[in-house]
């Protein structure tokens, strides 16, 4: 009995011991050894996995070079920026957007790329280099972009969509959604207001704010990835939300539609591919994001994502609709009246917080409710008490 | 009243599994992308695709791994340690089991985020190495442990103190008496502990979110899906899970039954001779 035991123990520890090599031998069995793993960090539902008959791209990348991947996934820019910053975690390959990119290279936190071993390069496109994030092009290889639109039911918007300000419209009370991120939120009162995603002016995010509060009555929630079940459904008729998850509302309900306020402008974003400062492997990390790069690659992705390709050599590689699809790739009109989030400064970057946490919270008047629910609570409470003083008398006498 | 109660009772039953069987429901769903509110017919594409999946696969098997020792280690050192808290006198033993239940009380975020704190310190004392399978381990035996202990506990405090002392008199050595007779008299406590440790370190998100590094298990997983949607494999994913539970329970409920019938027919003849 006691032998059983030991051996059991040993065996637990002989495991324990063997973990950190075992979770980091995550894919490719049949590859060459080379005995290095990338750990790669990607939004989540990012690329293209192998499903129905596609190219999984990560065993292909192992496949190729004998390089392992360990692939990775976060749900937002700062979850992603907060792992990098303090979460003892080393990673090789990261995906932050635009303005991620931009407040990593500040705090240096990611490093300048070796473009000599990323010749795939020479693929992405003049009008995606050097973009307001990465001005020199030193730290950055876009991966993919898109457009912020919205997107509607056809059934009970009959109107024309053309501006933000729909989203304050009384008649579709009670089935408008938003986003649950300040950044993309702020961004469309903003627009709203004809002001800049990026001003660093305290009244303009409080007019924003205030507009926000305004429209609060007629939301029905603040979600995220939720939008695609209300949406589908008819649950709700209004959504902001990424011009590259089209492809997925519309086969489901096809009386979706999706516009672009063009006159006031949206919101150009750009997905970009990092390394790290503290990459253990920048070598083979540049291997893989050259890899990425490839047209066919990249094809592969973008059909996978629905976001858009910053590579034409790619985007030649999608099916036709696809290609001339204006929603996955709007017209260049479309675009002159877009901007891109850049870096808030520090001071900018609270009030957003703070403003964005009054508009979600709600100010005052909803603290008139919780004290009066409160009052009404003490007063049952109360009640029932002193009937119980009154009972216990009348049996006493 | 009686049907005023069988309706209540019906209610609470119908807010607890009504979510389940919608998921189960909907992971049969055919609709070519990945709706919850439409229906496009009965199809086992999700159950094909889950399998399919290397970067899910991946991510169950971390969490199963963890799972699976993190209850282990923590059943075992939980159990060792109620033993000795048990035999502590009134005050102190008082004064250790307010130190051992504060972390049951103390909010999951303050945890994971003290936990990566020394990790992240320990790891850069080890030299940079990276949080990882290591780390979330032994995040998950840490939160899991007070679990263990409050367990076993009640079951040391009603087994009779004097049965280890007779076995020993009757001239077992400890070991072998702790492991023939206190360790089947308190089996009860530590398998619910064992299994109170496993489901706890399966569905754990936040102290997890904040200890994984580069690992990543099932909850993150599905957590990162959510800008773009969360995947129906995902419901595939928990109807098999749901379904492997029911299966646990019931071959554990089979096995008391059976355990108690020939238990009490073992205590009747006992009594005849």
């Amino acid at each position: 009995m006691k032998k059983r035991w030991a051996a059991a123990l040993v065996c637990a520890l002989a495991l324990l011991a063997g973990f950190p090599a075992r979770g980091a031998e995550s894919s490719g069995k049949s590859a060459p050894q080379s005995g290095v793993t990338l750990n790669v960090y990607n939004w989540g539902e990012y690329i293209s996995s192998g499903q129905d008959d596609t190219m999984d791209v990560n065993a292909e990348f192992t496949k190729r070079t004998g390089i392992r991947v360990n692939y990775t996934t976060f749900e937002d820019n700062e979850s992603l920026y907060s792992k990098l910053a303090g979460g003892g975690a080393s990673y090789d390959v990261i995906f932050p957007s635009d303005y991620m990119v931009a407040k990593l290279i500040r705090e240096k936190l990611v490093r300048k790329l070796d473009f000599g071993n990323i010749p795939n390069y020479q693929y992405i496109d003049r009008e995606y280099r050097g973009l307001v994030y990465d001005p020199k092009n030193e730290y950055s290889v876009p991966y993919a972009w898109g457009v912020v639109g919205i997107f509607y039911n056809k059934k009970y918007v009959k109107e024309k969509v053309d501006s933000w300000k729909i989203l304050w419209d009384q008649k579709y009370a009670g089935k408008i959604l938003m986003f649950d991120n300040p950044r993309d939120a702020f961004g469309i009162a903003q627009k709203a207001l004809g002001f800049s995603y990026n001003s660093t002016d305290p009244a303009e995010w409080n007019a924003a704010a205030d507009l926000l509060e305004q429209q609060k009555p007629l939301v029905q929630a603040y979600v995220m990835d939720q939008i695609f079940n209300k949406m589908s459904s008819g649950e709700a008729w209004l959504a902001p939300y990424y011009a590259g998850d089209a492809a997925t509302l519309v086969s489901d309900n096809p009386d979706i539609g999706f516009a672009i306020p063009e006159k006031e402008g949206t919101n150009f974003f750009v997905d970009a591919m990092c390394v790290p400062s503290s990459a253990g492997h920048p070598k083979e990390a540049e291997a893989y994001i050259n890899f990425l790069c490839e047209p066919d690659v990249a094809a592969a992705n973008m059909e996978a994502v629905g976001y858009s390709t910053p590579e034409s050599e790619a985007k030649k590689l999608l099916p036709e609709e696809t290609q001339n699809n204006p929603i996955i790739y709007p017209s260049e009109e479309t675009l002159k009246n877009s901007e891109t989030f850049v870096d808030l400064p520090d001071d900018t970057a609270l009030l957003v917080d703070t403003l964005w946490a009054q508009v979600k919270m709600g100010s005052s008047g909803d603290t008139g409710t919780l004290i009066a629910v409160l009052a009404g609570f003490l007063a049952v409470y109360i009640a029932i008490v002193i009937r119980k003083k009154i009972k216990r008398k009348r049996e006493l006498g | 009243m009686k049907a005023v109660s069988r309706v209540y009772a019906f209610l609470v039953y119908l807010f607890l599994y009504a979510p389940i069987a919608v998921l189960i429901v909907f992971s049969f769903n055919g609709s070519a992308t990945m709706s919850r509110s439409v229906w496009g017919g009965f199809s086992l594409r999700w159950y094909r695709q889950l399998f399919g999946d290397r970067m899910l696969l991946q991510a169950l098997e971390n969490t199963l791994i963890i799972a699976v020792i993190a209850a282990a280690v923590s059943t075992v050192l939980g159990t060792a340690a109620a033993i000795g808290i048990g035999a502590m006198n009134k005050w102190v033993r008082r004064a250790v089991m307010n130190v051992t239940n504060f972390p049951m009380v103390n909010p999951d975020i303050v945890t994971g985020v003290s936990l990566m704190l020394l990790f992240v310190a320990a790891a850069r004392f080890l030299g940079g190495v990276s949080l990882g399978m290591t780390s979330l381990i032994l995040a998950h035996i840490t939160f899991c442990l007070p679990y263990v202990i409050l367990s076993v506990m009640p079951k040391l405090r009603q087994m009779d103190p004097n049965l280890y002392e007779a076995a020993q008199d009757l001239g077992c050595a400890p070991f072998p008496a702790f492991f023939k007779v206190v360790l089947p008299e308190i089996a009860p406590g530590v398998v619910t502990g064992l299994i109170m440790a496993f489901t706890l370190s399966i569905d754990d998100f936040v102290i997890s979110y904040f200890t994984s590094g580069t690992t990543q298990t099932l909850p993150i997983f599905i957590y990162s899906m959510t800008r773009k949607r969360v995947s129906p494999e995902i419901n595939a994913l928990s109807t098999l899970l749901f379904a492997a539970v029911i299966l646990l329970l019931l071959i554990i409920n089979f096995r008391v039954a059976r355990d108690t019938k020939g238990g009490a027919k073992t205590a009747k003849g006992g009594e005849s001779l």
